[in-house]
C-alpha cells in the first residue's frame, strides 16, 4: 500500500477560455488532514469535482491509494473510497436521517431487511466516530451542523475512506464549527484522510497537517501547517504580482453623497450576510471594498441598489434617506442619482438576447429620450446606443446585434456606458473586469477614475486585490458580512489579505 | 467563446428548423398512413387539395386558421413575459358571453360594425376577466399559472354550461345553444377577398373576422417590440434578474401581459358565434386554445410565423376533413393522430433537430467569424 490516499499528476482542465486547472500536482499522506486554500475562482472547487468524478480532466492522472484509477461518474469515485461533503447539502429534506443515509444504497427493493441493517451499522458508526443523531429526525428540522453530519456519515456509511470537505464551515456557527473539527480529528484518528477546502487561513492552521495553496488555477505551493504562518499562506494565497497601477491625481473628496448607516442584511436562509455595517462615500473618492467573494459584499451592493431589502439600518443618499428596508425600488434609486453597475452583468445587468440598443437603456427605458408616449422610439434608442459605442469604443459598432454575441468586454462596456453616462451622483460598482479582457481592463479603470475626478461619488467592490488597491482612494474589508478593517490604498498586500482572511485581532495582537 | 450558444443565421432559425420539424412529422404521419394499407403520397394529395384546390376549401382552411391566430397570439404574448398559458381555450370559451350578450342585446337595433364593436370589447373583457385570476394568483401568490388556468379550462366549461342552459337557451329548447343573431349579429363573409383571386367561397364560413385577426397580429408585434410595455415583457421573459434590477414592477407586468393574453383569446369567441354559426352553442371552442400552444411554439412567438402556422394548422383541420371523408380507412381519429405529430414534432420535440443543425452552422460559421475577426 501506498503511502498516499491521493496523488495527482499533472491534472489540467480548461473551460473555453477558462484554464482553471493547470497542471496540478498534489499528494496527500494517509491518515491526514489536508487543507487546500486559494480564493475564489482559484480552482479548488475544479480539481475536486474531477476528483469526484463530476468533471474528467483534459489530461492528467489520478492515484488512489498507489493505484491508478479511472474516475469517470460520482459512482466510480464512490466505489474508490472517496466521499464529498458539498457545500450545499445534498439531502432529501423531508426525509429522516436514516432514509438519507441509506438513499441510493438500499441493497434491496424491499426496503425493511436493509433499514434493519443500516439502523444498525448507523449506530455502530456513531459510536466509532462519536456522532450523535437521532437517524428518525427529519433533516429539515435539524439544525445546519447537524445536517452536515449527516452528509459526512452517509459517505463513512458509503465506507468513504477519503473525505473531502467542500467549504465546511461556511454555514456553520463558531460552535458548530469547533464541533466539526473534533469530529475531523476523530476521523483522522480513525485512519480516515479528510480534504478540506476553504478559504479560512484560521480553520487551516487549528486542524490541518499539510496545506496546499492554489492560485489562478495553479498549486503554488504545499507546506507543513507546523512549518508555515497564516502571513505566508496569506501571501501565497493573495499572491505577489506587478501591480497595474493606474494614473490618478490625488482625490478631492467633497461632500458625503452615500452614507450606510448600521446595515445588516439576511438571505432568505435567515443568514447574516451584511453585519451592521456603517461607511460614507464622498463626492469625488473611490473607496475600495475588498474581501473574499462570499462574506457580504454582494448583498451590500444588492441591498444600497435597492434589488434586495435589508433588515435593518439606513442609507441615505445625497442627503436624503432611502426605505432599505421596504420592498426596494432600483427605478426609484435611479431617479435619485445612483447608478448600479452589477456584479453578473449576465443575468443582472444584461438581457444576453436583446439587441445591443435594447439593452444601453435597461433600467431607464421610462426616460421620454426613448418615446414620448407608451410606444418606444427604436431610432432614438439605436442613435443613443450608437453614442455610447462610439464613446466607449464598443465592438462591433453595431446597436443592433444580439448582445450575447459581444465579447465579456464589450459587454461590460455596454453596462458602464449606459450606467455612466446617466450623470449620476453616486455609483456602485461590482467586479468591474470580471471575465474582461486586458485591454478592455484598462479602458473601464480610467473611465472609474474620471468620473471620480468629475466629483462621482463611487464604492468599488472587486474580488481582485490588484484592482482594489489601484483605483480606491480609502479601501475598506469585508470579512463574515462585518467591516474588518478600513486602510488606505498603500497598505501591503499582505496587511490586507490577512484582512481578508479575518485574522485581524492576530495580526493586531503581534504588532 | 462558447459555441454551442452559438447564433443560428435568421433563415435557419425561422425557415429551416420548422421546415425539418414539419418534414419529419409528415415521414411519421406517412408511415402511420401506410399502416392502416393507404397510399401516403395519395393521402398527402387529397388533404393538399382538400386545403388549397377550392375556393372553399380554402376559404375552410382560413377560417380555422382564424380561431388559431387567435390563441397562438394569446399564448405567444404571454410567453413573452415568460408565463405559460394554458388557459387560452377557457378563456375563449368565456369571452363568448360577451360577444353572445352583444349580439343578443343589440342585434335587431344595430347594425353589425357597431354590435362587432361591442362584441370584440365584451370578448376580450371576458376573456380577460378569466385569465386575471390565475394572473393575480401567479403574481401575488406564486401559484404556478401552469396549474391554475389549466384548471380554469375546468371551470369555465362549466360555468359556460350553466350560462348556456340558465341564461343564453331559449325556453322550450333542448340545445345548449342561443337563439339564432337577427343580420345585425352576423359579420360579413369574406367572399369579396377571395372573388379577387377569382374563387368562390362556396359554403366556407371564412368571414371578417380573419381580418380582425391578421390586425390583432399587428397590434401584438407592436405591444412586443414597439412598446415598453412589451419590452418590459420580454425582459421579464429573458432573464426576470435583469428585470428587478431595471426597476420593473414584475408583478404588475404579470398581470398586464395576462389580461393582453386573456383578451386575445376572448376575440377567438368573435370567429365562430358571430362570424359562423350566429349563436353561442357549447364546446365551440374545440379545442383551438390548445392548438393556440403549438402554433405559438411553432410560430416561435411571432405574429408573422404564428399566422403562417395557424395556416398550417388550418389547412390540417380542413384537409383531415377531405381526407376523412375520401379514405374510409383514414377514420377522423386518425386526423386527430396526424396533427398530433405535427404539434409533437413541431412543438413538443422543437429541439430535437437543433443541436445538430446549430452544430452544423457553428462549424460552418466558424471560419468565416474569426477571418471577421482578425480583420
Amino acid at each position: 500500500m501506498s503511502d498516499f490516499a491521493i496523488e495527482l499528476k499533472g491534472i489540467d482542465k480548461r473551460f473555453g477560455a477558462v484554464h482553471a486547472n493547470k497542471n496540478i500536482n498534489l499528494k496527500v499522506a494517509r491518515g491526514t488532514i489536508h487543507g487546500i486554500i486559494g480564493e475564489n475562482g482559484a480552482g479548488k472547487s475544479t480539481l475536486m469535482s474531477i476528483l469526484y468524478g463530476f468533471y474528467q480532466a483534459d489530461s492528467g492522472e489520478i492515484f488512489i491509494s498507489g493505484q491508478r484509477a479511472n474516475i469517470k461518474d460520482s459512482k466510480a469515485a464512490i466505489a474508490a473510497g472517496i466521499g464529498m461533503v458539498h457545500q450545499h447539502f445534498m439531502l432529501v429534506e423531508n426525509f429522516s436521517v436514516l432514509e438519507n443515509i441509506m438513499l441510493g444504497a438500499e441493497e434491496s427493493a424491499i426496503l425493511t431487511k436493509g433499514i434493519t441493517k443500516a439502523r444498525a451499522e448507523l449506530k455502530r458508526l456513531e459510536e466509532q466516530y462519536e456522532m450523535e443523531v437521532d437517524p428518525d429526525a427529519i433533516i429539515e428540522e435539524l439544525p445546519v451542523g447537524v445536517q452536515q453530519r449527516v452528509e459526512i456519515l452517509k459517505a463513512i456509511y458509503r465506507k468513504a475512506d477519503i473525505l473531502i470537505l467542500d467549504e465546511p464551515t461556511g454555514v456553520l456557527t463558531p460552535a458548530e464549527a469547533d464541533h466539526l473539527f473534533r469530529i475531523l480529528a476523530q476521523l483522522k484518528e480513525q485512519g480516515k484522510t479528510v480534504i478540506l477546502i476553504t478559504h479560512k487561513l484560521r480553520e487551516i492552521m487549528a486542524i490541518t497537517d499539510e496545506v496546499s495553496v492554489m492560485r489562478r488555477g495553479e498549486m503554488v505551493a504545499t507546506r507543513k501547517t507546523s512549518e508555515t504562518s497564516v502571513e505566508e499562506l496569506a501571501e501565497l494565497m493573495v499572491g505577489r504580482h506587478v501591480l497595474l497601477r493606474v494614473e490618478k491625481g490625488e482625490a478631492k473628496p467633497g461632500d458625503v453623497k452615500l452614507s450606510v448607516r448600521n446595515l445588516t442584511v439576511r438571505d432568505s436562509r435567515g443568514v447574516t450576510m451584511v453585519d451592521n455595517v456603517s461607511f460614507d462615500v464622498r463626492a469625488g473618492e473611490i473607496v475600495g471594498i475588498a474581501g473574499v467573494a462570499g462574506n457580504g459584499q454582494s448583498e451590500l451592493l444588492e441591498a444600497i441598489g435597492g434589488m434586495r431589502s435589508a433588515t435593518s439600518g439606513t442609507v441615505t443618499l445625497s442627503g436624503q434617506p432611502v426605505d432599505v428596508t421596504g420592498p426596494g425600488d432600483p427605478a426609484d434609486m435611479r431617479k435619485r442619482g445612483l447608478a448600479h453597475v452589477p456584479e453578473d452583468r449576465h443575468h443582472t445587468g444584461l438581457v444576453l438576447k436583446f439587441e445591443e440598443a435594447e439593452n444601453a437603456m435597461l433600467g431607464y427605458h421610462r426616460d421620454k429620450t426613448f418615446g414620448q408616449s407608451f410606444l418606444l422610439d427604436v431610432d432614438a434608442m439605436r442613435k443613443d446606443a450608437m453614442e455610447k459605442i462610439e464613446q466607449y469604443d464598443i465592438r462591433p459598432p453595431n446597436p443592433r446585434l444580439k448582445t450575447a454575441n459581444f465579447s465579456g468586454g464589450n459587454q461590460q462596456k455596454i453596462v458602464l456606458a449606459r450606467e455612466m453616462e446617466r450623470n449620476p451622483d453616486v455609483l456602485i460598482i461590482g467586479q468591474p473586469t470580471r471575465g474582461v479582457d486586458v485591454g478592455a481592463i484598462e479602458f473601464i479603470h480610467k473611465r472609474i477614475i474620471e468620473m471620480r475626478d468629475q466629483g462621482k461619488a463611487i464604492l468599488l467592490v472587486s474580488v481582485e486585490l490588484d484592482e482594489i488597491r489601484s483605483l480606491s482612494d480609502r479601501i475598506i474589508v469585508m470579512f463574515a458580512g462585518r467591516i474588518a478593517g478600513e486602510r488606505n490604498p498603500d497598505a501591503s498586500e499582505g496587511e490586507l489579505g490577512l484582512l481578508m482572511a479575518g485574522v485581524e485581532n492576530k495580526l493586531e495582537a503581534a504588532e | 467563446m462558447s459555441t454551442p450558444f452559438a447564433k443560428l443565421p435568421g433563415w435557419v432559425e425561422y425557415a429551416l428548423i420548422p421546415l425539418v420539424n414539419l418534414a419529419v412529422a409528415f415521414l411519421v404521419a406517412g408511415i402511420v398512413v401506410v399502416f392502416v394499407g393507404e397510399n401516403p403520397l395519395e393521402a398527402a394529395r387529397i388533404m393538399i387539395t382538400g386545403a388549397f384546390g377550392s375556393g372553399e376549401g380554402i376559404g375552410f382552411t382560413l377560417y380555422y386558421a382564424t380561431y388559431f391566430i387567435f390563441t397562438g397570439l394569446a399564448v405567444a404574448v404571454a410567453f413573452h413575459a415568460g408565463l405559460f398559458n394554458i388557459g387560452a381555450e377557457g378563456q375563449a370559451y368565456v369571452g363568448g358571453i360577451g360577444v353572445a350578450a352583444a349580439c343578443l342585446t343589440f342585434d335587431h337595433t344595430m347594425p353589425w360594425y357597431l354590435v362587432f364593436v361591442l362584441a370584440s370589447l365584451g370578448s376580450m373583457a371576458f376573456g380577460a376577466l378569466w385569465a386575471l385570476i390565475p394572473a393575480w394568483l401567479q403574481a401575488y401568490r406564486g401559484s404556478h399559472i401552469v396549474i391554475t388556468t389549466i384548471m380554469f379550462n375546468y371551470i369555465a366549461s362549466n360555468l359556460m354550461l350553466y350560462m348556456l342552459l340558465n341564461v343564453f337557451k331559449p325556453l322550450g329548447q333542448m340545445a345548449a345553444q342561443s337563439r339564432t343573431f337577427e343580420p345585425g349579429g352576423q359579420l360579413p363573409k369574406l367572399d369579396w377577398l377571395l372573388s379577387i383571386f377569382g374563387l368562390d367561397i362556396g359554403g366556407a364560413p371564412f368571414n371578417f373576422s380573419f381580418l380582425v385577426a391578421l390586425a390583432a397580429a399587428f397590434v401584438v408585434w407592436v405591444l412586443i417590440w414597439r412598446t415598453r410595455l412589451g419590452y418590459e415583457m420580454r425582459t421579464m421573459g429573458f432573464q426576470p434578474h435583469a428585470a428587478r434590477f431595471a426597476g420593473m414592477k414584475s408583478k404588475r407586468v404579470v398581470v398586464i401581459a395576462m389580461l393582453i393574453s386573456g383578451a386575445l383569446a376572448g376575440l377567438m369567441a368573435l370567429n365562430p358565434i358571430m362570424g359562423d354559426q350566429y349563436r353561442i352553442q357549447q364546446d365551440f371552442v374545440g379545442g383551438a386554445g390548445f392548438v393556440g400552444i403549438a402554433v405559438a411554439l411553432m410560430g416561435r412567438s411571432h405574429p408573422v410565423g404564428i399566422v403562417l402556422a395557424a395556416i398550417l394548422f388550418g389547412m390540417l383541420y380542413q384537409g383531415g376533413a377531405e381526407l376523412s371523408f375520401d379514405m374510409p380507412e383514414i377514420t377522423r381519429d386518425m386526423i386527430v393522430v396526424i396533427q398530433g405529430l405535427v404539434i409533437l414534432f413541431a412543438g413538443a420535440l422543437e429541439h430535437m433537430f437543433r443541436p445538430a443543425i446549430t452544430a452544423f452552422f457553428a462549424r460552418l460559421g466558424k471560419s468565416r467569424s474569426e477571418a471577421a475577426a482578425g480583420a
